[in-house]
Order: C-alpha cells, then sequence, then structure tokens
C-alpha cells in the first residue's frame, strides 16, 4: 500500500522543477506531490509577505495534537534507548572486567556470558518489536493526520498568495477597471 | 587449496559478475538521470527489499569471515563482536531511520544543513562522510585483496594487487551507470546468497551435533585448547587495563557507529516514507540478528570441527576459518562435497566484498557531489550535471580506493573496520542527534561537533600503537605514539558531543526557532518530506 502510494506520488514529483534546485528546499514543497510553486524566489518574497510557511510549522508545533505525538515518541524512545544502551554497556563492562563472574556456569556448558550474550540478542529483538508497535498503534495515524494538515494549510496559503498577486497583476494592467475576473 | 576448488569458485565467481553486470544493464535500460534516481533509486523500494538491500550493505566479509574466525580463535571475545553490532541497530531504529527519512533528500549533510546555515555545514558533514566512506573503503579492499588471494590459493603480491584492482574497477562500473537502483538490487542478491550460505552451513554445523547445542561448546572448549576459558570472555581482551579499555572503547564505537555510517544513512531514501524507513530496518534488523547468531554457530563449529589450530595454521587472523569449515563439512579436502561447498562460501565472500564496496562508493559519490561540490563550486548548478559529477566522483573515490587498498594492505581489516565505525561516532552522530534533537543547536555548534570528533579520531589514530611505535604498526620503526587505545572511540565520541556543546552555547548567533519548529513537526509526520 505505501509503496503503492510512494510510486503515484513520485511520478508526480520527478517532473517538479523545484527537483532542479540544489538547496534542501524546505519549506518550498508540501511533499506529497502537489505541484511546487514554479517561481524560484521562494526566500525572497518568503519573509515579506505576511504568513508563510514558516508560521505554518510554528502553529502545528504548537498544537496540542503535535504535542502528543511528540510525546508519545519521547515517552517510548528516550528510556528505552537509556535501557538498552545501560544494558548494553554494562555487558560490555562485565565481559571485561568481571570474566570470573561472566564465566559462571549456568547449565551444561553454557554460562553466564553466553547467556548474557543470547540475552542481548533476544531483548534487541524484543525491543525492536515493540517500538514497531508502539509507532503503528500509537504514532502513525496521527501523525499522518497532522502532515495532512500541515499539506492544506500549505496549499491554502498557496492559494491565497496566488489570489493576491492576481489581483495585484489585474490592478496594475487595467488601471483599477472592472474586477469581474477575480475568483 | 587444490585447482577444482579455484576453477569452481572461479565459475561461480564469474557467475555472479555476470548476474550483477546483467541488473546493472537492465535497471539502467531507461534511466532518466535525475538525482532521485541516482541517488535515492527513485524512492520506490518497498521495506522488505529495502531491509535486504540494509541487511546486505551491513554484513561485510569483515562479519561472515572475520567474526567467525575470530570466535574460532578466541572463543567468547569473538562473540563480543557480534552483540555490538547488533544492538546498534537500535540506535539506527529508535532515533534515527524515521527521522532521517523525513528531514533529508539524499545525505546526511541535507538533515543538517535545512536547519542551518547552509554552506558551512554542508562542508563539514560532506567531508566527514567522505573520511568515514573512504577508511571503510579502504577496509574492505585490502580484505578483498587478501581473502580472494588466499581463497584462489595464488597469496602473491601480483595476485592480490590484481584483485584489489578488478573489485574496485567493478564496482565503479556498478555504481557509476548504475546509480542506486542496480546497487540496491546487487545488495538483495548479495544478502539472500548470504543468508542462504550461512543458513546451510549452519544447519550442517547442527546436524553434526544432532542440533545439541551443549554438545557443540563442548566440542569447541575441547579442541580449541582453551577447555573451559575458551566459553567465557577474556582470551583476546582480557590483558592488561589497556588492553580491556581498549575493548570497551571498541564496543562504544561499535554500538555508536553504525547510526553515522553514510551508506547507512542513504538507504533510508530508498524507500517512499518514514513508516517504511522503520519496516525496512525491523526487516534488517531481523536479517542481521539471525545472520550474526549463525555465524556464533559457525565460529564454535569451526573450532569443534576443523580445530583452532588448523584455522591458526591457513591464516592467523582466522578469516579462513569458515571456508575451512565448509571443507570439511562437505566431506573434507578431495570430495566432491567439500568441492562444492568451499566454492560456494567463496563466491559468497567474494559476493559480498564487490557489494558492500558498491554501496559505500555510492554514498561517498552522493556526498563528493551533492554536497562538497554543489557548495564549493556553483551554487546554480543544474541537477543533470549534479549527476553527471557524481558518477566521475564514483570513478575517483574508486581510483582512490583502489590506491589507497593497494598502499595498506597489510593493516589489518577488522582495525580498519573499528576505526572507520569510530570515526563515523565521533563525528556524524552528535551532530545528527542535536539536529534532530535539540532545540537551541546553532551552525557553530554544527560545524564544531563534526570538526572536534573528525579531527580528534583521527589524530588519536596517527599517534596510536596502531600507526607507530609496536612491531605490529604501520610504521614500526618510527615511535611518536602517546595515546595507548587502537581505537580513538573512547575519548573522540565524548569530544564530539562537547565540541557541539559548547560550539553552540559560545555561538552569537541566536537559535532559529522557525527552523527548529520546521525540523520537528517535519520529522516526526513527514510533513514536506520528498
Amino acid at each position: 500500500m505505501e509503496k503503492q502510494e510512494g510510486r503515484d506520488a513520485a511520478g508526480v514529483r520527478l517532473d517538479d522543477p523545484w527537483y532542479d534546485a540544489l538547496a534542501s528546499g524546505w519549506g518550498e514543497l508540501d511533499g506529497t506531490g502537489a505541484p511546487a510553486p514554479v517561481l524560484p524566489p521562494q526566500s525572497v518574497d518568503r519573509r515579506s509577505a505576511g504568513p508563510c510557511t514558516a508560521d505554518i510549522y510554528l502553529e502545528v508545533q504548537r498544537s496540542a495534537a503535535f504535542q502528543e505525538v511528540r510525546g508519545r515518541y519521547r515517552g517510548f524512545v528516550v528510556p528505552a534507548a537509556l535501557a538498552f544502551l545501560t544494558w548494553y554497556l554494562a555487558y560490555v563492562v562485565a565481559a571485561t572486567t568481571a570474566p570470573g563472574l561472566m564465566a559462571r556456569p549456568v547449565a551444561g556448558a553454557v554460562n553466564v556470558a553466553m547467556v548474557a550474550g543470547l540475552g542481548q540478542f533476544l531483548t534487541t529483538f524484543l525491543l525492536t518489536w515493540a517500538y514497531a508497535r508502539h509507532a503503528r498503534v500509537r504514532r502513525d495515524r496521527a501523525a499522518l493526520d497532522l502532515r495532512w494538515a500541515v499539506f492544506d494549510q500549505t496549499r491554502a496559503q498557496e492559494q491565497t498568495k496566488a489570489q493576491a498577486e492576481a489581483t495585484a497583476r489585474e490592478q496594475a494592467g487595467t488601471q483599477g477597471m472592472t474586477r469581474g475576473n477575480e475568483r | 587449496m587444490s585447482g577444482d576448488h579455484q576453477t569452481l569458485a572461479l565459475l561461480l565467481f564469474s557467475a555472479f559478475i555476470a548476474l550483477t553486470l546483467a541488473i546493472t544493464t537492465w535497471v539502467s535500460r531507461n534511466r532518466r538521470g535525475s538525482a532521485e534516481e541516482f541517488y535515492a533509486g527513485g524512492r520506490l523500494f518497498s521495506p522488505m527489499e529495502n531491509g535486504f538491500a540494509i541487511a546486505g550493505d551491513y554484513m561485510s566479509a569483515a562479519s561472515f569471515l572475520g567474526i567467525s574466525g575470530l570466535i574460532a580463535l578466541y572463543g567468547y571475545d569473538g562473540m563480543l563482536y557480534s552483540v555490538g553490532f547488533l544492538v546498534a541497530w537500535l540506535v539506527v531504529l529508535l532515533l534515527v531511520a524515521e527521522l532521517v527519512r523525513n528531514c533529508g533528500r539524499f545525505t546526511l549533510a541535507d538533515v543538517v544543513a535545512s536547519r542551518m546555515s547552509e554552506r558551512p555545514v554542508r562542508i563539514a558533514a560532506g567531508t566527514s562522510s567522505v573520511a568515514v566512506s573512504v577508511l571503510y573503503l579502504v577496509a574492505q579492499m585490502v580484505g578483498a585483496g587478501s581473502l580472494v588471494a588466499l581463497l584462489l590459493g595464488g597469496t602473491s603480491e601480483a595476485a592480490r594487487s590484481w584483485t584489489v584492482i578488478g573489485v574496485g574497477a567493478l564496482m565503479v562500473i556498478y555504481v557509476s551507470l548504475g546509480g542506486m537502483r542496480a546497487t540496491t538490487w546487487i545488495q538483495i542478491v548479495k544478502a539472500v546468497l548470504l543468508m542462504a550460505g550461512a543458513i546451510a552451513m549452519t544447519v550442517l554445523v547442527l546436524a553434526r551435533f544432532q542440533g545439541d547445542f551443549n554438545q557443540l561448546l563442548n566440542s569447541a572448549a575441547e579442541r580449541s585448547g582453551h577447555g573451559k576459558d575458551f566459553l567465557s570472555p577474556g582470551l583476546k581482551y582480557g590483558g592488561n587495563w589497556t588492553a580491556r579499555l581498549d575493548f570497551i572503547s571498541l564496543g562504544l564505537a561499535l554500538v555508536l557507529g553504525t547510526a553515522g555510517l553514510p551508506h547507512i544513512l542513504s538507504r533510508f531514501y530508498t524507500v517512499p516514507t518514514a513508516r517504511a524507513a522503520r519496516r525496512s530496518v525491523v526487516w534488517s534488523i531481523g536479517l542481521i540478528g539471525s545472520f550474526y547468531l549463525m555465524t556464533i554457530v559457525l565460529g564454535f563449529g569451526a573450532a569443534a570441527v576443523v580445530g583452532s589450530d588448523a584455522v591458526r595454521a591457513s591464516n592467523a587472523a582466522g578469516n579462513t576459518a569458515v571456508p575451512l569449515l565448509s571443507l570439511s563439512l562437505g566431506g573434507g579436502a578431495g570430495s566432491t562435497g567439500g568441492t562444492v561447498l568451499f566454492a560456494v562460501v567463496a563466491a559468497v565472500a567474494f559476493a559480498t566484498i564487490l557489494a558492500v564496496v558498491a554501496g559505500i562508493t555510492l554514498a561517498s559519490s552522493a556526498s563528493v557531489a551533492h554536497d562538497l561540490y554543489a557548495s564549493l563550486k556553483r551554487r546554480n548548478s543544474k541537477q543533470r550535471s549534479e549527476v553527471a559529477v557524481a558518477r566521475v566522483a564514483a570513478v575517483g573515490v574508486g581510483a582512490a580506493a583502489i590506491a589507497l587498498g593497494l598502499l595498506a594492505r597489510d593493516l589489518n581489516v577488522a582495525f580498519l573496520v573499528g576505526l572507520a565505525f569510530a570515526v563515523a561516532a565521533s563525528a556524524n552522530l552528535p551532530v545528527l542527534l542535536y539536529s534532530l534533537f535539540w532545540r537551541n543547536f546553532t551552525t557553530r555548534g554544527a560545524v564544531w561537533s563534526v570538526y572536534g570528533g573528525l579531527i580528534p579520531a583521527v589524530l588519536l589514530v596517527v599517534f596510536s600503537p596502531v600507526v607507530t611505535g609496536s612491531p605490529e604498526a604501520l610504521f614500526p620503526g618510527v615511535d611518536i605514539h602517546v595515546f595507548p587505545l587502537q581505537n580513538p572511540g573512547l575519548v573522540s565520541i565524548p569530544l564530539g558531543f562537547l565540541a557541539g556543546w559548547i560550539g553552540t552555547l559560545t555561538s552569537a548567533e541566536p537559535p532559529d526557532a522557525a527552523k527548529h519548529a520546521e525540523t520537528e513537526v517535519r520529522a516526526l509526520t513527514g510533513a514536506g518530506a520528498v
């Protein structure tokens, strides 16, 4: 499903003139395949033209929905990362400084060191599974909603801007004559 | 190694080369020459495909032959490598993969440069990426030279040199003609071959001991000549405190270095979404984890079936443990089974080296063209020309790697790999984590953390016993060594983090709240991701 979505999106995106630009191009593209602005001087009118993409991101960052997603991500990742790094470092330090403890037999030829080493494998697999599940169940949906929210806002803003420019052009061109064309 | 082995092995090598060249031609049949296609394979790979490709990129010959060899010689101490190489993936999965996929386009520098003033950051991150790639590449080339020459019987200097040149030339062809798409398919083919080979060997070893792991361990301990000590840590790293600290340093570099390897990071851009990036890492953790579990069985199996002394007699570093094991398991030297199995293992090892080398060459050519060339030369260079530069850069990197590989052919391969991991962990990881997670991070902090990790790491190696002052050193005649450890990680990784922190605190430029908001929102939601 994801692959399909990506294929379609990329099919559109490859033709974007934006891709000719080198810069990492933040805030210039909505990323879901909508036409990027053809005009290059994004950075020029970005600051002057009132509300810009940066404001959208600041606003989304302050929103409760985003704080929730970030909280869930950090709430899982920070303790998990601390736990597995501590467990790994404890293992390495024990292996190098306490060989006596590590050599203690557990069952048959299997000793503490072997159990600890295989335990590292086991905890890695378990944590991978737990993280993937947590992200899928608790984070993916909300993150996708936010992504669409940003997309909608960016597009709305671009339309407003394009409209304002069209109006301005018209006014200049027709010397303030009738504006029946205005959308 | 008799002539039969060599003929069959050469035949399988040629088949693999023909297959990979066919893949390269096939995937580049209607290429459009876009940067998207060259660096990221069009971002169209599925999580499973990318998971296999990541595993293929990561499982080098150093792990297939090196780790099982170390286990065959030193028992448990070799296993510590397997654990470090696997646990490192948790750092990638939890902290890096999804966020990098959402924030960047082609390289590590993309992620950092988006928040900062672009030029200095891009130059710094590009430099460190190229440095890490070249170190890793030299390790693989040196390994290729000694290994293939060894497997084919011709251990003469000329045979090794020609192997290095041949491998280098092949990888330049793959990368410059096929780009990321060809490289990815080569990784996938290689990962499947490697897993199949490892599974077959593991099954044979376990069958030999009736599936009794306990009995396998006991025979290994018995035939190693070390008895029970073989099964507990300390044989290799249990000496004085310098050796122990050295191992802790290596362990730190292994677990933190993976997340800073440019060729691993660039793999996340080949899938369409962050969710796909996460799922590809889950695939690769499954593959890599089961592979390293199998190397443990193979290592102890080699000790039990072949015997540690026989392994050491064939190659002092233990690199031939698995080929020797395959010969024994197949029925011994001269038997058909032994010949076939040996040739298969040799061909898999060769495929492994070629694929890993191609992946790193692509990543470093991306850094040269997308980061260094683009920032240093022409600001408005067109996309077509950037890809052209990348293709030329692949040739240049290949030539440099061949030259260095020939110069450094007597260096220990495992050391070079450990060094590449240490440099990646010191120079690339701090800047990556700071840009993704620290609100007040600034341009100066970014530049300082890259150079503050890179320069100490390289300097500490120059002044370590590896380069001068010990009998096994690169220049045994000179003695300028002042740093006692072989691996700089224990000192240089904290220095990289510290330099980034100090650089940020002393920075005159205020942190850009808007850019940080953008990074954070994009990283976690995928908004605006390419």
